[in-house]
């Protein structure tokens, strides 16, 4: 633990155009003795259409990280802004707006509802907001994910690479500030996983789309702008534009501190 | 959002239409009530619109007005003379005379009378001539009208079911011994398809008069108008002409009251069917709940998701709403169209237990759609709210944490103490409106119901404490016999208590209230037959066939004509008023009264009896006490044949308030006669020489000639009397079956969503060589389990609803009786419903593939 603090300060220091803050962030899990820490003071800023990695090996705090950053949980102490909008200060019915117009989510399960067609999910988003997708981006959104021919098919009707394509979509089609993607390719093989990170990457280069993604995965963490490395709930190590081999590097660095 | 929750409906085809069964038995009970008894009112509308279609006036006599425990004295007659009378009236065209009665037996060729089984057996005087024929409400189906003293018209049912026709001959016994008649004609009621149990037997006037003992008098006569007047002012001319003596009312006001009063009737018959519809469709809100709670906990990930993407918590509230909404929408539609068949069934029913009603054709009255559709509909979004509530509370985290808990309502924390604060509620409520003296009957019936439901919330939230203990008892055997598949199956009946309580609470209502109606019939049986022996000390008792009614005194009289008979003494009865409330009037032989009837005198001895005289009365010491009355008072009495005397009260007895076989007040057999035109018994009871059996046979036979009598022995009485209770318990047992199927439904539910969840742990276990046999075996022991917990919870609650009623009743000596063999039974029941209910589950659990589960997301 000592180790830890001995480190330079490495927090992911709010960058000048950031989409979401976070400031102090901790979590602890459970009460007295049973008490985890599974964040222990974490600040950051996420910079606006890149793709930033948090990466960190079964028990870092990544996922409780992201959970924070995208208002799924509440911090113990510190706070996190998406798009201007201190959560603390948001109810359930604020957040709610706030993950229709700022939110996406792509999901390692991909969470599709099963009962709608690939279209239908797509849509959601803007059903459940009462609004109805710009025809152009809507089918533009399809043929990048290349769907066009799949739109009716049911979720168990499509293999796991076309569910996260339809996932992608559901996060995109809203054109979120942000979009959280959790282990997006760790339920998919290293083919299938190869595309979607590729269409990942592409929205952001091509949407100018601001994305964070979770990952244990090197190869999924290269494909970053950013990627920030976090150990027993802080924040280690940060590199950016960095290769496989880098990413190897620096995990095993880490991993033997 | 709507479309989400009906995609997910559509999806789920088979389980949906499983759920909405639980709302669509229920339904279709309250539709199948509303069917029967709107069809049933509409058959005797039509009798009485019929037989006053083309009656502008009709001049009735006055009635008495007085009526005691649902019996009350037809109108006197009144004098022939008043027929000339009214013909003579300006503005009569044509007006015609008849005479009827209710009593009157038609007797099979094999010399049994026709049981209506409590419906009138009608005898008509009637004009048949052609001017008359608009009063008519008979149509000839076959023949002619009778004329003259030896011929009648019989009704197209009779005809048919005894295979007789014009030319056969038929007996006929009104007052005196039965007589025969040659068949001329066949008739029907307008055009109603059946009239029932009732039948009739049609004469012309003459001849009725002289069978009924209506010699110069008519009970009724019919006009019509000459046009251009009204039935208003012929009425008007008419009581103008005839005094105020008599009646007179428009064919339209006679007919009115007549359906009246049957429609109060069938309002009972309606609201009896409805309450069992109610008591369905409570199992099945349980039903309901249970499986939406499942489906909801099942679908966490889901709502979690729809949350991330952005759905707001009402958003999440509207789409479980929406599937309840449809499944009750469903279900209520199925129910509608299920009580359909299922009023022809209630009907079947009923005429199996002898109670055959008219019937016409179908009526599907609008009421019966809007109230099954909304009561159904609202029942199941009712049952769904909590479930929904629920669903609002999945946190979107749930998306991407496996297993995530629902945090616990504000509610669910403090439920066990709501659930004991309900249970004290439920039994205050109970005993007040059981126990307290001075409150409405409205608000009695409400107190109970609302008792009763909130007893049964009350232990189904406590029910889930309950679970662990009893399943460690109920599963016992499992344990033991079951092997590695059954400490299983306990264990799965334990994991979530829960849903095992809810599951178990449903099919607790439904043997609670069976076992309640059992243990009080038990209790009604052994009062009854306790009463009986108390009173009667005959060697045998002539009773009318059904029991109840009075029959003609002249059957005593044949009696004691009899020669193998020792002793007769005939307790007379009717209705009369006693000190201006209704009551039962009982006339009795002082001489030989004592021979056959036990008095327990509280004041008095059997010497009184002897002495009545004219004026002397004794009472039983309920009446006494509630009139406050003791020996040396006097009352007043006033027959139905409207002649009114005091007596002086000589005696006080201890009367069997349980099953009371002598009227409020008893005089002396002349006394009653004095009161009486047509003096009528309540029983016959008579001594013989030897063996009562054997005597019973010849006595049979001297009283041959009175088919509507019957001769039994005291104890062949009180088995008569235990048929009877067992009968209606029958009908009730049948009732209450639909809410036992409907949880059945509940169970079924509840393992396959259970099994559906353990799908991989399925798989795990036959994985590491659990066999398919052990697997099924599982499932049915826990199964078996569930029920055996409802039964556990549902005999005790019975039994204590059954305490507590039989406490209510103590003033009439109700007693409390266990009925062991039916409580073991309703155990074996459950059992069986618990395997019933396994089949489908368990057969899925078996089929799984081990790969398949295992790898099942």
């Amino acid at each position: 633990m000592a180790d830890v603090v001995n480190l330079p300060e490495r927090d992911g220091a709010a960058p000048v155009d950031s989409v979401v803050e976070a400031h102090g962030l901790s979590r602890v899990y459970g009460e007295g003795d049973a008490a985890v820490h599974a964040l222990r003071g974490v600040t950051l800023g996420v910079e606006r259409a890149k793709l930033t990695a948090v990466m960190g090996p079964s028990g870092s705090g990544k996922s409780t990280l992201m959970h924070l950053l995208a208002a799924l949980d509440q911090p113990t102490e510190g706070h996190v802004s998406i798009a201007g909008n201190r959560l603390d200060d948001l109810n359930d019915t604020q957040i709610t707006k706030l993950r229709r117009t700022h939110i996406g989510f792509i999901f390692q399960f991909f969470n599709l509802l099963p009962m709608l067609t690939a279209e239908e999910n797509i849509d959601l988003p803007l059903t459940l907001a009462g609004e109805k997708p710009e025809a152009a981006f809507f089918d533009d959104l399809l043929d990048k994910v290349g769907l066009q021919d799949r739109r009716k098919h049911r979720p168990s009707e499509l293999s796991g690479g076309q569910q996260q394509r339809v996932a992608i979509a559901r996060a995109l089609v809203s054109r979120p500030s942000v979009v959280f993607a959790d282990e997006p390719t760790g339920n998919l093989d290293s083919r299938t996983g190869g595309e979607i990170l590729d269409l990942l990457r592409g929205s952001v280069q091509d949407y100018g789309q601001t994305l964070v993604m979770v990952t244990h995965d090197a190869r999924a963490a290269a494909t970053a702008d950013r990627i920030l490395f976090i150990a027993d709930g802080v924040i280690v190590k940060e590199l950016h534009d960095a290769d496989e081999h880098q990413v190897l590097a620096a995990v095993e660095e880490i991993t033997l501190r | 959002m709507i479309r989400v929750a009906l995609r997910g409906l559509a999806g789920r085809k088979f389980r949906t239409l499983l759920t909405a069964i639980a709302i669509v038995l229920g339904v279709a009970m309250m539709s199948g009530a509303y069917v029967l008894t709107d069809t049933i009112d509409k058959a005797f509308d039509a009798i009485f619109v019929d037989s006053y279609a083309d009656t502008d006036a009709v001049v009735t006599g006055k009635e008495a007005g007085i009526s005691f425990e649902g019996e009350s004295a037809p109108p006197a007659p009144i004098p022939e003379s008043v027929l000339e009378q009214v013909r003579g009236v300006d503005g009569v065209e044509v007006a015609a005379g008849s005479v009827q009665d209710l009593q009157t037996k038609l007797i099979k060729p094999d010399g049994e009378s026709i049981d209506t089984g409590g419906a009138p057996s009608f005898a008509f005087g009637v004009e048949t001539a052609p001017e008359y024929d608009r009063f008519n409400p008979l149509n000839l189906v076959e023949g002619r009208w009778p004329k003259g003293g030896r011929e009648v018209a019989i009704d197209e049912a009779v005809a048919e079911d005894e295979n007789l026709g014009p030319g056969d001959r038929i007996g006929v016994a009104a007052l005196g011994p039965a007589r025969q008649y040659e068949i001329v004609g066949v008739a029907k009621y307008g055009d109603l398809s059946s009239i029932g149990g009732a039948t009739f037997a049609i004469f012309d006037v003459p001849t009725a008069q002289a069978l009924l003992d209506k010699k110069g008098e008519l009970d009724a006569v019919q006009v019509a108008a000459e046009a251009g007047v009204t039935p208003d002012e012929l009425v008007r001319r008419i009581s103008a002409e005839v005094g105020s003596s008599v009646t007179v009312q428009s064919g339209t006001e006679q007919a009115t009251e007549q359906s009246d009063e049957v429609a109060t009737f069938t309002q009972i018959i309606r609201y009896f069917l409805l309450t069992f519809a109610g008591i369905a469709l409570f199992v099945g809100a349980f039903v309901i709940f249970n499986t939406l709670s499942i489906t909801v906990a099942q679908r966490t990930r889901e709502f979690a998701t729809l949350r991330t993407v952005g759905a707001s918590r009402r958003q999440v509230l509207g789409s479980v709403i929406v599937e309840a909404l449809v499944i009750g929408l469903l279900a209520s539609v199925l129910g509608l169209f299920a009580g359909l068949g299922l009023a022809i069934g209630l009907n079947k029913l009923f005429v199996a237990l002898n109670l055959d009603l008219p019937q016409t054709d179908t009526v599907f009255a609008t009421r019966t759609i809007v109230v099954s559709l909304l009561v159904g509909t609202l029942v199941t979004l009712a049952a769904g709210l909590s479930p929904a509530l629920r669903a609002t509370r999945v946190p979107p985290i749930a998306a991407v944490r496996e297993g995530a808990q629902l945090p616990r309502s504000a509610l669910s924390r403090h439920s066990t103490k709501i659930a004991v604060v309900t249970v004290v509620i439920a039994v205050l409520a109970l005993s007040y409106a059981l126990l307290a003296d001075a409150i409405e009957t409205g608000t009695r019936f409400l107190l109970l119901g609302v008792g009763v439901l909130a007893l049964f919330v009350g232990v189904a939230l406590l029910s889930s404490r309950l679970v662990v203990p009893l399943a460690r008892i109920v599963g016992l055997p499992a344990r033991r016999l079951g092997g590695a598949a059954g400490k299983l199956a306990e264990g799965n009946a334990m994991r979530d208590p829960g849903r095992t309580a809810s599951t178990a609470a449903a099919l607790m209502i439904g043997i609670a209230l069976v076992t309640f109606v059992g243990v009080l019939a038990e209790g009604l049986r052994k009062s009854n037959s306790d009463a009986i022996e108390q009173q009667i000390q005959a060697d045998l008792v002539v009773t009318s066939q059904d029991g109840y009614t009075e029959f003609p005194a002249a059957v005593g009289d044949a009696a004691a004509d009899l020669d193998g008979t020792e002793l007769v003494s005939n307790v007379r009865q009717d209705v009369a008023e006693i000190e201006d409330k209704g009551a039962n009037l009982t006339g009795l032989d002082g001489s030989t009264v004592t021979s056959v009837y036990d008095f327990r005198w509280t004041d008095g001895n059997d010497e009184v009896l002897a002495s009545l005289g004219a004026d002397g009365a004794i009472l039983p010491d309920d009446v006494a006490e509630d009139k406050d009355l003791a020996v040396g008072d006097s009352i007043s009495v006033l027959s139905t044949d409207n002649k009114r005397k005091d007596f002086v009260v000589r005696g006080i007895y201890d009367g069997s308030p349980f099953y009371p076989l002598l009227g409020t007040a008893s005089v002396s057999q002349d006394a009653f006669d004095a009161l009486y035109e047509r003096p009528r018994n309540r029983f016959s009871l008579i001594n013989v020489p030897g063996e009562p059996g054997a005597a019973q046979k010849s006595v049979e036979k001297g009283l041959e000639s009175f088919p509507d009598t019957r001769v039994q022995t005291r104890q062949q009485w009180i088995d008569k009397e235990d048929e009877e209770i067992s009968q209606f318990l029958l009908l009730l047992y049948v009732l209450l079956a639909l809410s036992v199927v409907i949880s059945l439904f509940g169970m079924v539910n509840t393992l396959a969503l259970s099994v559906f969840e353990r799908t991989r742990e399925l798989g795990m276990l036959r994985a590491v060589g659990m066999t398919r046999r052990q697997t099924r075996r599982m499932v049915r022991h826990e199964s078996v389990m569930v029920a055996l917990i409802g039964a556990a919870l549902g005999l005790p609650l019975g039994i204590f609803l059954a305490i507590l009623v039989t406490q209510a009743l103590s003033e009439y000596d109700l007693q409390f009786a266990i009925p062991a063999g039916a409580l073991i039974t309703f155990v074996i029941v459950s059992i069986i419903a618990g395997i019933v209910a396994a089949i489908l589950p368990a057969r899925r659990a078996a089929r799984l593939r081990v790969l398949d589960a295992l790898q099942y997301e």
